[in-house]
């Protein structure tokens, strides 16, 4: 028996590599899977924050004639020239309205005065186009002689931009101070921090509903407390929907609860729970109850009763026995569970969109409106990403002081 | 109450008392919001609330009426076809994938595996709001939206995830040397694959199947942003119904649905039993 | 055990492929058809949708959807083309039909009225107006009271709306400028004739929002005419905005207690219009000219909306005619559909600023 030569030592090199590569064989197809299906539609929206070419592709050539601009007065006759001709051209080619929707986004207001103008130049002849374009457009409406929006309009046209990330942030940038607050509305840092807030609230409300439920479970026979936790289990696994049409009938303003505090004596008219934030709390909080029950639950069963007892039977007070002994041993079911009632509230949509009316609506809910409603999408990726970089914050988070594989179902 | 001994006396016996109390209306507050709906999707009338026959037990107050509503309604028999469709072929595509992940992460030798586990957990963490704007722009590009492929595909990797974290649970402590003795004795990996390692994590991949299946059946953010008409499914169909046109249709499919989930209940509860009695180990949680 | 678990998971595979191409190709024949549903939704599938399927044999997927030009934008843009035939309110359709995201048609192959009338003196001429669309019919928004939660003094005329202290309660309108900003100016003594007038000037619009902020606290904001109703019926607001059809629809066919105001009613047409890119646009064009033809147009009546062709009259339930909007235009105003076209944007935009505030 000699010791290992270079040769063996390589052979077991070999095996190794071979060992883990069977091992990453095995990952791969659906490495490949999550890659394509999954992580790449992310990166596309991710790239799609950062990178506009649409207006540059509309009036290429206006933009290459304010390149000679001096930025203070209004642009010269060949470069409003230049852009009536192409304004004529968008026009007839129905793309005048697309225009219209980029140019408002960066200068508030505009897409009236760029369809009324459009409509006003698109009716030129071709040469009255050559002759009288820039005066037409200057008749069409007084704004086009404002150095403010032509600003506006070099910024909208830099293909690779993070103009939406100063929008998502309440942010503008002005042609002399530079980055600055926003003037005229800030809605987005404020829809941020009542998103935030509510999902500490939900999350607040859980861990009190949830704490006493684990404990009083954790301490009764097993088969009794598995009984029990059918009634924690079917709602987790009831569909979202369901559990959110529960609560539009419970809350309306003639729904179930209403109904049975007018039918008591208790109240004198309806109460409007529905569409407010309070609905959105309470459902939300029902619905993602069974993820601070069931990691706490978990803890709890495996925590020694006789620790608390001993303590007691030292002396301990009961109530400062079970703040000093008891409570920290089961900090890990709670944070495991705020963390992750936390980070699925912060994210969610669906919930707050059918009974949060206009003043429950949280962060998601400003991105689908963006997705869906005002079409502008670039605003919803720069939203989306920042609240995505929110939630791998949390994850990252929640992975250093739980474990992300130890996450647990059922 | 085995943690409070008797001994104790009176403010014992109230806080036990109140524990217990309050314990009981979080229950309540948990089930019965779900139970409400089961006697409202028989209202005769078309409301959401209890009507005065229904609360002194009037026959003619109560009728099936909303069940034939909804087998009638063509939109929602094909809401409930998509939903199995769509739900069976994503459960499929996420079972096998996330299996066959899941064995290739629990052994010793993976190389970087926390980043490969976080990265093929992530669909799970992720807010759909931000997966579902995603996909909507990649999948319009590859002329994958608005088809069943599309969805299919996208529900799929929304299900990876509880199939890896189920499987990866059956598999620990799973002893590799027996897979390596099969193989040693000139089994081939398939054969160890299907005969030594799937009667083990069988338990865990039936279970992973089922999350990722109702993950598939309950999902409707994607469903909103990238599936046209014909991809409608039952959660769709609620989201519209619930915030356009309210009647108690929603709540007899409601009612349905809540039957679904209590035998998915029961059969996970039954899996993991099992799955506790093969191997040998008592485990809480 | 090997061997039948991989046989049956390719058998899994192949059915998977087999389902997936079968679905695709039962796609093809089908079109998409979308409409407001409720009262207006179940008379179109009475009149036109239905019947056009038993003679053509074309599936039609009969949607709904609640107004706007966000979703077809969404479509056209991202190249994923859902819908073929929309239902617009003309108040958007200038502004879809100037965008870009519609199909121009071709008016001269809409066939001749029952009557042998051409088409092209059939319809009214603004059923005609617009490249993008034919209209169908004309209808009204309006507001409605209910008999037993109004109490003592009865709405009369837009002021009413807008007067918390004649008639406490709530108000309901559904979320948009549209006609809540012309309704506002209205009801702030603006003469009918000069509304777009006053609208178009950014004084007039700090105008209707102030007015309409008067009310705010007590407003209750809808996405969907159909809500409309209920929100009336159940006592969720006094004063309720709606399509006029949709009161009429529940008034007569469920005698509910429902009082029209016709005061300010804002009035309209709708039309069909092809989504731009759609992949069956010959068919979709067919669904039109079937759609626009006297017969189905002269269903419409039976929810209180006008058809657009003359011919239809005839033939349809004469005792909707009080209950049209044609018979109350001087009360009115007309829908400006080139003035929502340019402000559609603008004001949506500050409206929603404006709903936050």
């Amino acid at each position: 028996m000699s010791s290992l030569t270079t040769l063996e030592a390589g052979q077991a090199a070999n095996a190794r590599n071979k060992k883990r590569l069977t091992a990453f064989l095995f990952v791969v197809p659906l490495l490949v899977f999550i890659l394509i299906t999954f992580v790449a539609p992310i990166a596309s929206m991710l790239w799609r924050s950062v990178h506009h070419p649409i207006v540059a592709e509309l009036i290429p050539q206006t933009l290459s004639e304010l390149q000679r601009w001096d930025g203070k007065s209004t642009p010269d006759r060949q470069t409003l020239q230049t852009f009536a001709v192409e304004l004529h051209k968008l026009n007839a080619e129905r793309l005048s309205g697309k225009l219209a929707e980029e140019f408002n986004r960066a200068y508030t207001g505009m897409s009236s005065v760029v369809k009324a103008s459009a409509r006003r130049v698109g009716r030129l002849s071709e040469s009255q186009l050559q002759a009288e374009g820039a005066e037409t457009l200057l008749k069409a409406h007084k704004n086009w002689e404002k150095p403010q929006l032509w600003f506006a309009i070099q910024r909208a046209g830099q293909v690779y931009t993070y103009d939406y990330y100063l929008t998502a942030l309440d942010l503008e940038i002005h042609p002399e101070q530079g980055i600055q607050v926003r003037e005229d509305t800030q809605i987005y840092v404020q829809l941020y921090t009542k998103t935030l807030n509510m999902a500490l609230v939900i999350t607040l409300l859980c861990a009190l509903l949830g704490y006493p439920l684990a404990y009083y479970l954790s301490g009764l026979p097993e088969n009794r407390a598995n009984l029990l936790m059918v009634l924690v289990l079917l709602p987790f696994w009831t569909s979202l929907l369901v559990r959110t049409t529960a609560w539009i009938a419970l809350l309306q303003t003639n729904g179930v609860i209403n109904s049975f505090l007018l039918g008591i004596g208790v109240i004198g008219q309806p109460y409007e729970m529905l569409y407010t934030s309070f609905a959105t709390v309470v459902a939300m909080t029902h619905i993602l109850l069974p993820f601070m029950i069931l990691p706490l639950y978990s803890v709890m069963r495996g925590i020694d009763p006789s620790y608390l007892r001993a303590a007691m039977s030292l002396g301990a007070k009961p109530l400062p026995a079970f703040a000093r002994i008891y409570f920290p041993m089961t900090l890990p079911g709670l944070s495991a569970g705020a963390l992750l009632v936390f980070i699925i509230s912060v994210g969610y949509y669906i919930t707050p969109a059918l009974v949060g009316g206009t003043d429950g609506q949280m962060i998601s809910n400003i991105i689908a409106f963006h997705m869906q409603r005002s079409n502008n999408w670039e605003l919803a990726a720069a939203l989306g990403s920042l609240l995505l970089g929110l939630i791998l914050l949390l994850y990252w988070v929640y992975d250093r002081f739980v474990g992300a594989s130890n996450i647990k179902l059922g | 109450m085995s943690k409070i001994p008797a001994y104790y006396g009176f403010w014992h016996h109230l806080g036990s008392w109140l524990l217990k109390t309050s314990s009981w209306l979080v229950l309540l507050f948990l089930i019965l919001p779900i139970l409400v709906i089961i006697p409202l999707s028989f209202n005769v009338e078309p409301f959401f609330s209890f009507t005065e026959g229904m609360l002194t037990l009037q026959p003619e107050a109560f009728s099936l009426r909303w069940y034939e509503a909804i087998f009638s309604d063509t939109k929602w028999t094909l809401a409930i076809k998509n939903s199995f469709l769509i739900g069976i072929f994503a459960t499929l595509i996420a079972t096998v994938l996330g299996t066959c992940a899941a064995v290739g992460l629990a052994r010793d030798d993976m190389p970087a595996r926390r980043l490969i586990t976080a990265l093929l957990l992530s669909p799970m963490i992720v807010p759909l709001i931000i997966t579902a704007a995603g996909m909507f722009f990649f999948y319009s590009d590859l002329g994958l939206a608005g088809n069943y492929l599309g969805v299919i595909i996208a529900h799929a990797a929304l299900g990876t995830p509880f199939v890896i974290i189920t499987v990866t649970a059956t598999l620990t402590g799973f002893d590799y040397s027996l897979a390596r003795a099969a193989l040693n004795l000139g089994a081939t990996p398939l054969r160890v694959f299907f005969d030594i390692i799937m009667p083990l994590i069988r338990p865990g991949v039936i279970s992973g199947a089922l999350f990722a299946f109702i993950t598939s059946f309950d999902e409707v953010v994607v469903i909103l942003f990238m599936a046209g008409p014909q991809q409608r499914t039952i959660p769709r169909q609620m989201f519209s119904g619930l915030r356009e046109q309210i009647n108690p249709s929603i709540l007899a499919i409601a009612t349905l649905l809540i039957l679904v989930s209590i035998a998915l209940l029961v059969t996970i509860e039954l899996l993991r039993r099992r799955a506790e009695r093969l191997r040998g180990v008592e485990r809480i949680d | 055990m090997a061997r039948t678990l991989t046989t049956r998971f390719s058998t899994f595979a192949l059915a998977a492929a087999l389902g997936t191409a079968s679905f695709a190709a039962s796609a093809q024949d089908s079109l998409t058809v979308v409409s407001w549903g409720g009262a207006y939704g179940a008379a179109q599938q009475k009149h036109v949708v239905d019947p056009y399927m038993k003679d053509s044999g074309v599936k039609v997927l009969f949607e709904d959807y609640s107004g706007g030009v966000a979703e077809i934008k969404a479509q056209v843009e991202s190249g994923n083309i859902q819908w073929d035939v929309v239902d617009f309110e003309v108040i958007d359709l200038e502004r879809a039909c100037s965008e870009g995201l519609l199909e121009t048609l071709d008016h001269s192959v809409l066939p001749e009225g029952v009557d042998g009338t051409p088409a092209a003196d059939d319809f009214i001429p603004e059923a005609l107006a617009s490249d993008c669309a034919v209209g169908n019919i004309v209808w009204s928004v309006v507001f409605a009271y209910n008999e037993q939660t109004i109490g003592g003094t009865k709405a009369a005329s837009i002021t009413d709306f807008f007067d918390t202290a004649k008639i406490p309660g709530k108000r309901a309108m559904r979320k948009r400028p549209q006609v809540n900003m012309e309704w506002a100016l209205l009801a702030d003594g603006v003469a009918p004739k000069d509304v777009y007038e006053v609208l178009s000037t950014p004084e007039g619009q700090q105008r209707a929002f102030d007015k309409l902020a008067t009310i705010k606290n007590d407003i209750v904001w809808f996405d969907s005419w159909s809500q409309a109703p209920q929100l009336l019926n159940d006592g969720g607001a006094v004063l309720v905005q709606s399509a006029n059809g949709r009161f009429y629809d529940a008034i007569r066919q469920e005698n509910k207690p429902f009082v029209i105001v016709w005061d300010g009613h804002v009035y309209d047409l709708d039309a069909w219009a092809i989504v731009k890119g759609s992949p069956k646009k010959e068919l979709a064009m067919e669904f039109i000219k079937y759609a626009t033809g006297s017969k189905p147009l002269a269903g419409m009546p039976d929810v209180a909306y006008g058809p657009t062709r003359k011919s239809s009259m005839p033939l349809a339930d004469q005792s909707a005619a009080p209950h049209l909007p044609t018979a109350h235009l001087d009360k009115g105003i007309q829908a400006g559909s080139e003035f929502w076209a340019d402000y559609g944007e603008s004001l949506g935009e500050k409206f929603n600023e404006w709903l936050l505030k």
